[in-house]
């Protein structure tokens, strides 16, 4: 099954701090790839926080046709990480250009309301995935403002090494890693987590059984972006998505909305009224686990759920300053050693555990707990 | 025959019927138990003449013959008086003497059963053993990574919901706004489909009231019972039990009247009302209470003169087009009920569902579509609407479902689907695969009856005289004399002991694919089947 690691930290950190938690974490994961989510980005980055930033692999080809592409809708390259490689270690592939590249907007952009802006934005992922994989020349993980992604096949540690990602522009306050195994999906990038929609990002270990009524389901919303669908696991950043933007609901009402309470747990709750409705309105999206789910919403709070049995392992622990959520303890003794270990907290099949983009504390919300007011 | 009787172009010997007894007249004890419980009439008592020729030995003495009687049984062969193989006969027979057999070839009766001209009626189902639904199989099993459930152990949310449910940003908006939203029922997902008081007797209606009560009381489980045609026993309208109940409202209106002059009186809500339009067994035909079936009793619930035949017209009278009498029906029985009921209508599966379904899905006040396909059963129909009318429920339903996914709105207008489920005994199989082909849940009768009161119906074309209130079990008879056979005490102990393990079987196939903690509606991936072309048309994978 997969392993997972995310940190959040007040200061930049280098991706290369999860992708060593990762590696102590290898015996759970047969290295077979390894994904990366960074946002709240420093240096060159930084300095326009409000330029989408496109993460994708290029061939050479492809990448002049990205340039033609980016040019036909305005987007003028403000800043890029490229990373091109000749000699990929052994189980990783040749490609072409590591691409992150961050654009300065089309001017007519200024005057668009945001909702638009953003519809554009996952619009212009969306067609230039499209079209890649008709020509097989282009991959487009994220298109958004402060956020780079990074996907590849292989052991995580070697690509990590062999990508050069230690390089402080691609340093990070927030980042969601993965190391992968290949189970019932064939090694394809788009099937790799963390998956990411509109600054929503989750990554997940284990199986979903109820995949297939649950993608039909969102296909079926006709919501731009809600596509793919290559690992079982991307349905939860859409869910997320859709809990977020759609229903405009808090992150602690997201467990609500995939492992709703029995009626037994639900008799006597605060809002039983609002959860009961809840659980009618949204049963198509309920899971059916065993998984452990790991996030980021757009204001950079981080989550950590686990499904209804909680069949899955996941800790949270750190200190003020930096957390992380990790599969195992010993990813997060790697990663943050000198915390207080009598805080770490395992979520159970009832709890969220979130940390704020303040890196102040751990919340632990219950779903026995009411939801915070909604305004 | 005896010799000298005319031979006519119907008359037949004991060989050219469907099932013949088979009598042993050294175990007779001449009780004549046989005779007298025989719904049809089929043995009679006789006298048999036997002549012995007797053989002395040696030259002397010539042989000569020797006539006796004995008495014994004799099957009638007139066609009106056909063993119908109930076999009731060898339940009574103290030493097991008498049985009937079944002819595998085919029989000449079915060339004579038409006398007067009259077409062949009779209750039951289509009579035709093999079932598309018993051969899927569920192939998605959880292993190592999604470890498989403890059916026993884990908690298993086994409901469905019954009723419109809103968008997801739609009903919450409406819950903010304090608005009205339509009413949702959540259900056990094995409904006991529509079978009238009338159509039932009295017994096996109390039988099947109890065991619903019991279940829901003291099981916790929600299962619901919907009435039929025949409208409602008026003390049960006045009860809390009611909101356990489906009212039926067909073409007949038959009941009617007695329920909505019930409605102030109403402790609670029924569960919901079914607005039938069809029936699988007999599609586009109305339903039929033969005229000896109408008693005081029946004819006071529904509010007709006794001893009349009730045959409702095979279609609503205020039925002009889809769109006006489904949407008015729908409209008047949500008024009736000042929108808390759901309210849903009821087809015989055809090619043309989907278009109903498509009028619905634009109908907010449309809370389902129960589709029955052509192996539903009957109380009463002509033969050659059981047989040959209908479509197979499976495609049906997965054709619905799909257009449902692709309008967005699965789940949102729940699928019922009907008719052969667990024809074969496969009950809570059957069910769980038109589950994960789209329906939300499935109503069942035959099986209810099997195994709920010992009905004798199989698919060979067995007992099958529901029509004639001569059931031998005394499920469908309104003779007392007959009906006292059916203890309604035992009749709920039987129905609370199938939906015990009926939910045993549930969990012990969802457990392994990994599922328990909503209904796997639509879960196709877990299906498949060694039949390449039903692979296809279902969307399932094929399996050998």
């Amino acid at each position: 099954m997969c392993r997972l690691f995310a940190l959040t930290s007040t200061d930049p950190v280098s991706p290369m701090v999860a992708i060593n938690a990762l590696n102590v974490m290898k015996e759970g994961h047969d290295g077979s790839g390894v994904g990366l989510y960074l946002s709240g980005l420093s240096g060159p980055f930084a300095e326009h926080p409000e330029y989408p930033i496109l993460s994708g692999i290029f061939t050479e080809k492809g990448l002049k046709r990205l340039d033609g592409i980016m040019d036909d809708l305005g987007f003028r390259p403000f800043h890029s990480v490229s990373i091109i490689k000749s000699a990929p270690p052994a189980g990783t592939p040749r490609r072409g250009v590591y691409l992150a590249r961050a654009y300065e907007p089309p001017k007519a952009w200024a005057d668009m309301p945001e909702a638009e802006r953003t519809a554009q934005r996952v619009q212009t992922r969306v067609a230039i995935r499209q079209q890649g994989e008709a020509e097989r020349d282009m991959m487009a993980f994220s298109f958004w403002p402060g956020v780079v992604m990074i996907k590849e096949v292989g052991d995580p540690l070697t690509v990590g090494e062999y990508l050069g990602l230690d390089r402080p522009d691609l340093h990070a306050r927030r980042i969601l890693c993965q190391g992968r195994q290949n189970t019932n999906y064939a090694i394809n990038l788009y099937a790799c987590h963390p998956f990411f929609i509109e600054g929503v990002c989750t990554m997940t270990n284990g199986e979903n059984t109820a995949f297939i009524p649950i993608r039909e389901y969102l296909s079926s919303r006709n919501v731009p972006g809600y596509t793919g669908y290559q690992s079982d696991s991307e349905v939860f950043t859409h869910i997320m998505h859709f809990t977020h933007y759609k229903l405009g609901l808090p992150v602690e009402a997201y467990k609500h909305v995939i492992t709703p309470l029995s009626d037994a747990e639900m008799a006597g709750h605060p809002d039983q009224a609002m959860l009961a409705r809840l659980k009618v309105l949204c049963r198509k999206m309920i899971i059916d686990g065993p998984n452990c789910v790991i996030g980021c919403l757009p204001d950079g709070t981080m989550f950590m759920v686990q499904d209804r049995k909680k069949l899955r392992p996941g800790v949270v622990g750190g200190k003020p300053g930096m957390y992380a959520f990790s599969s195992e303890l010993c990813g997060l003794d790697a990663a943050i050693p000198d915390r207080d270990k009598t805080l770490d907290f395992q979520p159970m099949h009832l709890d969220t555990a979130y940390v704020r983009p303040e890196c102040q504390e751990v919340t632990i919300c219950s779903q026995l707990q009411a939801l915070p007011r909604q305004r | 025959m005896q010799p000298t009787a005319g031979i006519t172009p119907s008359t037949l010997s004991v060989k050219d019927l469907p099932w013949q007894v088979e009598w042993n007249k050294d175990t007779c004890t001449l009780c004549g138990r046989c005779t007298s419980v025989c719904p049809v009439n089929a043995i009679e008592l006789a006298v048999h003449r036997k002549r012995v020729v007797e053989t002395a030995t040696g030259l002397m003495q010539k042989p000569k013959n020797t006539y006796s009687v004995f008495h014994g049984i004799r099957q009638r062969t007139d066609a009106a008086y056909a063993c119908i193989g109930c076999a009731m006969c060898t339940m009574v027979c103290p030493n097991n003497a008498i049985r009937p057999m079944r002819l595998d070839e085919g029989t000449a009766l079915r060339f004579h059963n038409n006398r007067g001209g009259h077409a062949r009626t009779r209750g039951g189902r289509r009579n035709a053993p093999d079932s598309l639904l018993d051969q899927i199989k569920f192939i998605r099993i959880s292993m190592l990574t999604d470890p498989a459930l403890d059916a026993g152990r884990h908690e298993f949310e086994l409901r469905t919901l019954l009723g419109r449910v809103l968008p997801p940003e739609q009903g919450l908006k409406a819950f903010q706004e304090n608005g009205w939203v339509p009413a949702v029922r959540e259900i056990y997902p094995l409904v006991i489909g529509s079978m009238s008081f009338g159509a039932l007797s009295p017994n096996m209606w109390e039988g099947l009231q109890m065991g619903v009560a019991y279940l829901n009381e003291e099981m916790g489980m929600p299962v619901r019972m919907c009435t039929g045609e025949g409208g409602c026993p008026p003390r049960l309208l006045r009860s809390r039990f009611l909101k356990y109940v489906i009212l039926q409202i067909a073409s007949g209106y038959f009941g009617w009247d007695e329920i909505l002059h019930a409605i102030p009186h109403m402790k609670e809500d029924p569960c919901a009302i079914e607005i039938k339009y069809g029936q699988g067994a007999k599609p586009g035909d109305g339903g039929l209470l033969m005229w000896h079936k109408v008693n005081k009793l029946i004819a006071s619930i529904r509010g007709v003169p006794p001893g009349v035949s009730l045959p409702s017209p095979p279609t609503h009278q205020t039925q002009y087009s889809i769109e006006e009498s489904v949407a008015k029906m729908i409209q008047s029985m949500s008024m009736a009920w000042g929108f808390r009921v759901p309210v849903y209508p009821k087809i015989s599966a055809t090619t043309t569902s989907r278009a109903v379904l498509n009028n619905l899905v634009r109908n907010p006040y449309a809370a389902g579509l129960a589709i029955d396909g052509e192996d539903g059963g009957t109380g009463a129909a002509y033969n050659v609407s059981m047989n040959h009318m209908g479509h197979p429920i499976a495609s049906n339903i997965r054709d619905c479902y799909h257009d449902l996914v692709q309008q967005g709105c699965q789940n949102e207008i729940p699928l019922i689907a009907g008719g052969g489920i667990g024809k074969n005994g496969n009950l809570a199989h059957n069910a769980a695969a038109l589950i994960m082909l789209g329906a939300s849940m499935v109503q069942v009768g035959k099986y209810v009856m099997q195994a709920g009161a010992g009905c004798v119906g199989s698919e060979i074309d067995r007992c099958n005289i529901c029509n004639l209130g001569r059931c031998p079990k005394g499920i469908t008879s309104q003779d007392p004399r007959v009906y006292r056979r059916l203890d309604p005490e035992k009749v709920a102990e039987r129905v609370v002991d199938f939906y015990l393990a009926f939910d045993t079987e549930l969990r012990k196939i969802f457990a392994p694919l990994g599922r328990s903690t909503s209904l796997p509606v639509g879960m196709s991936d877990a299906l498949g089947i060694a039949n390449k072309d039903a692979a296809n048309r279902l969307g399932i994978q094929y399996v050998v």
